[in-house]
């Protein structure tokens, strides 16, 4: 062994530098993030020149050149279509959306009977928001309420003919109330059957099996505009006449018995990603299979396919505007029935502003769901990260 | 193509049905105590729900007149929107007791497919608006040849319009849209030289373009629309009570009976208005259509007379101003002939 002269050693770290200016700031960000080569500097500049070009005008058209009051058309009207805006304007006409508001959202529900539908609602976000706050305490009660209560109150609440309430009919609803009513129904009943169902198609017991294979392939492989057709036209022909069934209900089994079955699916999926140990470890330990299923492989398999999941949800939540092939009318349907059917918005402005307003209200709900699920991914996420 | 399939449906309906659908409609509707009827889901001026989302329009109105000759009271009556294809086989099926959704009156609706119609509540009839900016000096459909023609998809529109452009020996370029906004835009933006549909439509178009007064709507009628209220056959005492309604709002408006003067009209020593109001001596005539003798009383309590209607939903009370044009009455060179009351 031979000792070196040793004649520097470091004896503490060395203080750290400030990165390069290069290395940092919007500067180096833009060259990393835009500008990194050719084509990239290419599609940034194609995408600035576009959002140059459209973004102005979509503002300018929604909120600056916008009219926000008004009585009738006229207030979106220009000088040479009647009105008194300069010639050549265009923006949207609000007053319209404003106007037609309580249509939008309660359809033909007597004005008069209106608290109800908002009691209705306040007491779902009541339940709704501490069931999606983790730190919320309660959340056995809380999902009871929701899941299983919730459905009753809704039901006496909006219906009435009890308690002194007057019966307000299922033809009367309408807008946004039945958008949220058919999601609602949709949403809660197709998770539970969706997980039957795919329980039932991995299942070894044959006729469990093959009856869960037939409702699935069956249900999906019909449009849902077909069913909600021939649930409309065909079946009043086969029952004796003054027998009806009440469309908002054959609309509410049709879109649950569809979810459920695109949900099965995706929940499937999840229990096939799940490894032969998890099954056999809880085996191992003696449990039976709701217990194998309940606790260890359900919550791995759902926890995987979160982002299928809010996907069914997110696409059942669009799907309810296909009612309006029954003549039933959801916030899209009856946008659109106020855009044909009322001549005192009359103006080449109100078909625009109407389904903008509806696309963004479609938006809205559907951008939560989604950020929901993320927010659900990442603080679920225990182990099967890169 | 859509055409056919409604007949194939509304024949198996008729099937279907014939043998079980009530005979009597009457008293079924006093037993329920209200009329169920089918309007359109939204065309403007016939049949939309208003910002309350109460139901207006002319085709709305004619089934609240219906209701308040039966009950003495407008609002027993309760609507049911429906689509172009559902409309016959929700009338067979018993869903509605009467259809009242801008229906033209055909021989083929009249017969195949089992249906009566109570009168024609309004006389419409395809036509053509131009821009006149852009052809100046057009002013009759007989000059559109070569034109580009915006028009609806899978409508008789636009057999008719094949029809006429080959009758006239003409050329013409069709623009065919699936939904009625698009073709609005199309044409606005300038794609067609033409658009083509009901006139009363036209005018419903024409408040959206952005200049409307530069549209004109040519004088050619290409195609006879009676459009009228419908109740389904074998029933001739419902019809009964739907036609005599119509009678009974033409009757009223050419008597000068309003909305405003039926009470002071009940004193009036004219005989006609004596016989129409039911406050002649032992009078049958409300009671012979097993209504009460009040009938039109209470008709035009509750609507108004036909030109009341008629102004109030389509013509100068509403942003339509649509000319009462072949739907005046007989007496004043239009087509609205009530038969009498006596």
């Amino acid at each position: 062994m031979q000792e070196h002269d040793l004649s520097w050693v470091r004896t503490e770290m060395a203080l750290a530098q400030a990165a390069p200016r290069s290395e940092v700031g919007p500067l180096a960000w833009a060259r990393k993030s835009l500008f990194a080569t050719p084509v990239d500097s290419a599609l940034t500049i194609i995408a600035a020149l576009a959002l140059a070009w459209a973004l102005p005008q979509m503002l300018n058209w929604a909120f600056f050149n916008a009219v926000w009051s008004g009585a009738d058309r006229t207030a979106c009207l220009t000088t040479e279509q009647g009105g008194f805006l300069p010639a050549g304007w265009t923006g949207a006409c609000w007053p319209f959306i404003d106007a037609r508001l309580g249509y939008f959202t309660f359809g033909r529900y007597p004005v008069d009977e209106r608290w109800r539908v908002i009691l209705c609602g306040a007491i779902f976000l009541a339940l709704l928001v501490p069931l999606l706050t983790p730190r919320a305490p309660f959340k056995r009660l809380n999902a009871i309420l929701f899941f299983a209560v919730f459905p009753f109150i809704a039901f006496f609440l909006l219906l009435g003919g009890y308690f002194g309430l007057p019966y307000v009919e299922t033809p009367l609803w309408g807008g946004l109330m039945v958008t949220l009513v058919i999601s609602y129904v949709g949403i809660v009943t197709s998770l539970p059957l969706g997980i039957l169902l795919a329980l039932g198609r991995r299942s070894k017991m044959p006729i469990v099996k093959l009856l869960s294979v037939i409702f699935i392939e069956t249900v999906r492989g019909v449009p849902l505009v077909a069913v909600l057709f021939m649930a409309s036209f065909m079946l009043p022909l086969f029952v004796p006449p003054g027998m009806t069934f009440d469309k908002l209900l054959r609309a509410l089994i049709g879109v649950a018995l569809f979810s459920s079955a695109y949900m099965a699916e995706v929940i499937r999926g999840g229990l096939q990603a799940i490894p032969k140990g998890q099954y056999e470890g809880a085996d191992s330990l003696g449990l039976g299979y709701w217990q194998k299923m309940g606790l260890i492989v359900m919550p791995q398999a759902l926890k995987l396919v979160i982002p299928g999941i809010v996907n069914t949800f997110i696409g059942l939540f669009k799907d309810t505007t296909l009612v309006l092939i029954i003549s039933l009318f959801d916030l899209l349907g009856t946008v659109k029935q106020s855009i044909s059917g009322d001549p005192t918005w009359a103006t080449p402005q109100t078909a625009k502003t109407g389904y903008v307003f509806a696309a963004a209200v479609f938006w809205i709900f559907c951008f939560s769901m989604s950020r929901y699920s993320i927010y659900m991914e990442r603080r679920l996420d225990t182990g099967h990260r890169k | 193509m859509k055409n056919v399939l409604t007949v194939a449906l509304g024949v198996t309906a008729l099937a279907f049905t014939a043998s079980v659908a009530s005979a009597d409609t009457l008293s079924d509707v006093k037993a329920k105590g209200f009329i169920q009827c089918g309007v359109n889901t939204g065309l403007a001026g016939f049949s939309a729900p208003n910002d309350k989302g109460e139901w207006t329009g002319l085709d709305v109105d004619f089934c609240r007149a219906m209701a308040a000759a039966i009950f003495g009271d407008g609002t027993k009556v309760k609507f049911t929107g429906l689509s172009a294809k559902d409309r016959f086989t929700a009338l067979q099926s018993g869903e509605i007791d009467v259809l009242s959704r801008n229906t033209t009156w055909t021989v083929n609706r009249d017969t195949a497919l089992g249906l009566n119609f109570a009168g024609v509540t309004y006389f419409d009839g395809q036509g053509f608006m131009i821009n006149a900016k852009k052809l100046p000096g057009v002013n009759s459909a007989l000059q559109l040849s070569g034109a580009a023609v915006c028009v609806q998809a899978g409508t008789t529109t636009e057999l008719n319009l094949a029809d006429y452009f080959k009758a006239n020996k003409m050329e013409y370029n069709p623009v065919v849209f699936e939904k009625f906004e698009e073709a609005n835009a199309a044409y606005d933006a300038g794609r067609c030289d033409a658009y083509t549909t009901d006139q009363s439509g036209l005018y419903a178009v024409r408040l959206q373009m952005s200049a409307p007064d530069d549209h004109v709507v040519l004088p050619e009628i290409i195609s006879k629309e009676p459009l009228g209220p419908a109740v389904r056959q074998g029933d001739d005492k419902w019809l009964d009570i739907a036609k005599w309604t119509y009678y009974a709002l033409l009757n009223a408006e050419e008597a000068g009976i309003t909305q405003a003067n039926v009470e002071e009209m009940k004193n009036s020593e004219n005989p006609d208005i004596k016989r129409i109001l039911g406050v002649e001596a032992e009078t049958k005539i409300g009671t012979d259509l097993g209504l009460d003798n009040a009938w039109v009383v209470n008709i035009i309590k509750a609507t108004g007379n036909y030109g009341e209607i008629f102004e109030r939903n389509v013509g100068s009370g509403s942003p339509l101003k649509i000319a009462r044009g072949i739907n005046a009455l007989w007496t004043k060179g239009g087509l609205q002939y009530g038969m009498p009351i006596r």
